[in-house]
């Protein structure tokens, strides 16, 4: 089995990887590529040298020079120095990273998605509105949500963007001492963060011995100040929260809002509808939920959508349907006004369009089934290893994620969560989620998604036992020492911390020569 | 279901029989049952992929392309030639269906992209620290100025009046919550520059930062920047500028005069116009301790192995949500990591003489085409008397541009944008005003095309 997994591995001389484009081009004094300038063009203008003001001119300027075949050689070696969903099983809790559909990809590569610009007059892109609209109008009705923007690129940014309504809401009521915004421990860092940005004094809420909203406490931090709450469901532990109708009771009851996390929607998509749970705004993230790519870390894109009484704090403008005919209205009476320009990341939307097209209701329901069928049959089978753990909720069904714990090999390793993890990736698996949520010691957050094989489960979970139960006591160095087949060993991120080198630029100046 | 391989009965049973359960809706038992929806809401019936490729080109064959007509259409996203070679790297699967590489041992890849993104603004801009990428420009603006706030604790930004009423109007949501204010800086009402008088005369103690854009809104190179940052510094405030990131390849950097933070947008290094969305916000700063631990954003940064093998992390979390939480320097977590890559396989391939090339044909565009604009009766170009870069306003001085806009249209050209009828309530000083804007795809012939179609309207 360890022969499994070998990642390409370009190094020059043992010392470091492939080197930098500044690097490879050393010694070269100019490059390759040119845009020609047609003559007549040229001879129109006088003055041609004095087209930008002499004291602006730039001087000097550090770029490699590089011919095509050289830059696509360095690009394409750096790819294969990369792990994506096409490479294998990718179980990063709350990431939900799902195979991203080839004909997606097409589609929107199509100039008639790519070649357009935001200013064209309305009549020439009602194909980009009606694909936009389209996708809003389905995406109400998989939440029950009915008014939708797309103007948010990312979950963290629809957060703040939810804050802002729930903001802006009550001040519209005149509730202005309402400045504290209710969070589970359990949530995403991301919450704290944007309900921060948002103006809003963040208040913790503990867990219960269940996974779930402690109710006590949860009573207990209600009050006149509360302004909402911002809850993930099912939660970061893969629990569904048992009392959210309670809780939304509660909140409504106090006067506050309810603001949906949707980074684990993956569980209830045909399920249960958002607002049906209570839920008065919510954030899906098409990057997770509906498929498109993540890209090394982007772009994505979100959805908010709000309920029926919340519509008029929108962000303008709103993308509106008449007789055939779609249209943005600028005219949203107590609009937050705007967190990014122009309508939101099409070119990401265009491929979760084309994704719940593909699905159509059944395929969408059964997205949900089978994500959470494989996340079960993955916690049954990895629970009963030895060394792994169950805090939270031992009785109670996970929903898409799960998270067990394996402090139980502390008496082997240190830190075992980080150097399983680390072993994994010499198996071709990405590892998944480690330290998360912090309500667990040594958590292991898995999620499999609806695109894993039982073979792959079947092979993730028999190399999770081999590690936790042979190479930890017959051999904890395989361990510590891992990876060995990835394209670098282990690195010390303690030391990129402590002597930051941001840019080529800073390494030229201070570090060039130094070796480790 | 083509994409969900476990979806097969025979599956589903032995994978229940595991977890111990007998149906897959036992997993969903402990939803409360009032909420368990019996059928799943109709959003219409599945399709196969040719019947999806199908009803894709149906809807599309309703949107005209600017490959299709011919463009003139900027302020804040541009049509750029794209090099085939961008297409190539960033359609890897390697790349494009990665997560954020959490586990640099094997995202190697994806680390030194974005290092070299991070490398190459870094020399265009002129300063030392790049984030790995923000929305767009618009959020880099509104993180730049929350990020000056956590430096200095003040509350004042004295904001161009030349930039965008869109990224204006970013930078005012995400202000609005806070105890901060935006004070209108400006703009010399004969060549367009930064109004250093109003400048002196507004900036104090409580000034945060200050915001001027070169090249600005209007297309105009500004040659009052270099006098800033004394002004800006003297009264303990931070110089924030946004760049059109093009023109560095033949004008002087931010970081040259001056500038503690620069913003811009990357959407013209290598990425698709695509209605306004994937762009790449950038943000640059200093190699300056009070800067540098007050980014927004994922840094990327180079260390070495165990082995003393050179490589790649994410580095200074600390300053991230995942880890500081409510304390974070910004809620910031999927960024536009991909068009970072694109960025820097763009610049990579141009090098210094492409991209210096590629600023000359713009320049040769934009003084051809106000030239010959300017000749003609009835209008004037540009409205401001500086040098312009890629964009320049021009005024009509009998017709309305949203008239001559629809004339245009029915030829198939996309004449710029009326700042009245895009902007209403803004820029009402300037008049029947159009922003045009002109790159390298633009030959003469389509210079020229344009200068005869007006030329009938006007006539």
């Amino acid at each position: 089995m360890t022969g499994y997994f070998r990642q390409s591995r370009w190094q020059r001389k043992g010392e470091l990887i492939e080197p930098t484009i500044f690097e490879l081009s050393q010694g070269r004094k100019d490059g390759y590529y040119r845009f020609s300038i047609e003559k007549e063009l040229f001879e129109e203008i006088e003055n041609a040298k004095e087209l930008i003001p002499e004291k602006l001119m730039r001087e000097e300027l550090n770029l490699p020079n590089l011919s095509e075949p050289e830059v696509v050689r360095h690009f394409s070696r750096l790819a294969e120095m990369n792990y994506g969903i096409d490479s294998g099983p990718y179980w990063l809790g709350s990431c939900t990273m799902k195979y991203n559909p080839k004909i997606n990809e097409r589609i929107a590569a199509n100039p008639k998605v790519r070649q357009l610009h935001p200013y064209q007059p309305e009549e020439t892109v009602q194909g980009a509105l009606k694909i936009m609209y389209e996708l809003g109008e389905m995406l109400g009705k998989i939440t029950g949500l009915r008014h939708w923007t797309f103007q948010t690129s990312a979950g963290a940014h629809g957060e703040y963007l939810g804050c802002s309504i729930i903001r802006a809401y009550q001040l519209d009521r005149g509730e202005k001492q309402r400045d504290e915004m209710l969070i589970p421990l359990s949530a995403h860092g991301s919450n704290f963060a944007s309900a921060a940005m948002a103006g809003f004094k963040v208040v913790k809420i503990p867990i219960d011995d269940k996974g779930c909203t402690d109710m006590a406490a949860l009573k207990a931090a209600i009050g006149d100040r509360t302004a909402g709450m911002m809850i993930t469901n099912p939660n970061t532990l893969g629990i569904f929260e048992e009392d959210i109708l309670e809780i939304a009771e509660l909140i409504h009851g106090a006067g506050g809002l309810l603001y949906y996390d949707g980074a684990n929607l993956n569980a209830l998509l045909g399920k249960v509808l958002l607002s049906e749970m209570g839920v008065d705004i919510a954030h899906l993230n098409l990057h997770k939920t509906f498929s498109t790519p993540h890209g090394t870390g982007g772009p994505g894109a979100g959805a908010v959508l709000v309920k029926d009484g919340l519509e008029d704090f929108m962000p303008i403008p709103m993308l509106r349907e008449k007789n055939g005919r779609y249209y943005f209205d600028y005219n949203v009476p107590k609009t937050i006004g705007r967190v990014k320009a122009f309508y939101g990341n099409f070119e990401v939307l265009v491929k979760a369009w084309a994704y719940l097209k593909t699905l159509g209701s059944e395929g969408l329901r059964k997205v949900s089934e089978i994500a959470v069928l494989n996340a079960n049959y993955a916690f049954a089978k990895i629970r009963k290893l030895k060394r792994v753990s169950v805090v939270y909720g031992e009785d109670k069904p996970r929903k898409h994620e799960f998270v067990v714990s394996l402090k139980g090999a502390k008496s082997e390793i240190d830190a075992p969560a980080l150097h399983v993890a680390k072993r994994l990736l010499d198996y071709g698996l990405h590892p998944p989620t480690i330290y998360f949520p912090p309500v667990v010691e040594e958590a292991f957050m898995m999620e499999p998604t609806e695109s894993d094989s039982k073979e792959d489960i079947d092979y993730y979970v028999e190399v999770m036992r081999r590690i936790l139960e042979e190479e930890l006591e017959k051999n904890p160095e395989l361990v510590l020492n891992a990876p060995i087949n990835s394209s670098i060993d282990r690195l010390d991120e303690v030391r990129a911390a402590r002597e930051p080198i941001l840019s080529w630029k800073i390494y030229v100046r201070h570090y060039k020569g130094k070796k480790a | 279901m083509r994409y969900i391989p476990n979806a097969k009965k025979e599956i589903i049973r032995m994978m229940l029989d595991e977890i111990g359960v007998k149906d897959v809706e036992d997993l969903f038992s402990d939803i409360p049952e009032r909420l368990r929806l019996k059928s799943p809401s109709e959003i219409g019936n599945p399709m196969d992929e040719i019947t999806l490729y199908l009803e894709a080109k149906e809807v599309l064959s309703r949107n005209v392309t600017t490959d299709e007509f011919l463009s003139f259409l900027g302020g804040g996203v541009w049509n750029h030639y794209i090099p085939a070679v961008v297409d190539e790297i960033a359609s890897k699967q390697e790349f494009y269906t990665a997560y954020t590489p959490y586990q640099p041992e094997i995202s190697q890849g994806a680390l030194q992209a974005i290092f070299e993104y991070q490398s190459l603004i870094a020399e265009l801009t002129g300063m030392d620290v790049v984030s790995a990428s923000h929305y767009d420009w618009s959020t880099a603006l509104a993180e730049a100025a929350l990020m000056s706030m956590r430096i200095n604790h003040r509350r004042k930004h004295l904001i161009s009046t030349a930039i965008s009423p869109e990224r204006l109007c970013v930078l005012r949501t995400y202000l609005s919550s806070l105890d901060a204010s935006i004070i209108p800086l400006d703009y010399e009402k004969d060549t367009g520059f930064v109004d250093l008088d109003d400048l002196k005369r507004k900036i104090d103690d409580d000034t945060c930062m200050v915001y001027v854009e070169n090249p600005n809104f209007f297309g105009v190179i500004d040659e009052n920047v270099t006098e800033l940052a004394d002004i800006v510094h003297e009264k303990g405030a931070i110089l924030v500028i946004g760049v059109n990131i093009l023109s560095l390849g033949i004008l002087k950097p931010p970081g040259e005069y001056g500038a503690d933070i620069v913003v811009g947008e990357g959407q013209q290094l290598g990425i698709y116009q695509s209605f306004g969305g994937p762009l790449l916000g950038i943000i640059a700063t200093r190699f300056d301790r009070r800067f540098v631990r007050q980014m927004p954003g994922r840094l990327i940064g180079m260390t070495w192995s165990k082995k003393g093998v050179r490589g790649y992390v994410i580095t200074l979390q600390t300053r991230e949500q995942h880890i500081r939480r409510e304390r974070a320097t910004s809620n910031i977590t999927t960024n536009e990591s991909l068009m970072a890559i694109r960025a820097a396989v763009y610049l990579a391939l141009l090098g210094k003489d492409g991209l210096k090339s590629l600023c000359e044909k713009v320049l040769v565009n934009t003084a051809y085409l106000v030239k010959r604009l300017n000749s003609i009766e009835g209008l004037e170009a540009p409205v401001f008397r500086s040098k312009h870069f890629q964009e320049f306003l021009v005024r009509s001085q009998k017709k309305k541009w949203s008239e001559i806009q629809q004339h245009l249209l029915k030829r198939g050209i996309l004449a710029g944008i009326s700042l009245k009828e895009r902007f209403p309530g803004y820029f009402d000083e300037l008049g029947e005003v159009a922003l045009l804007a002109t790159t390298e795809i633009h030959t003469k012939a389509d210079l020229d095309r344009l200068v005869q179609e007006i030329e009938e309207v006007v006539a």
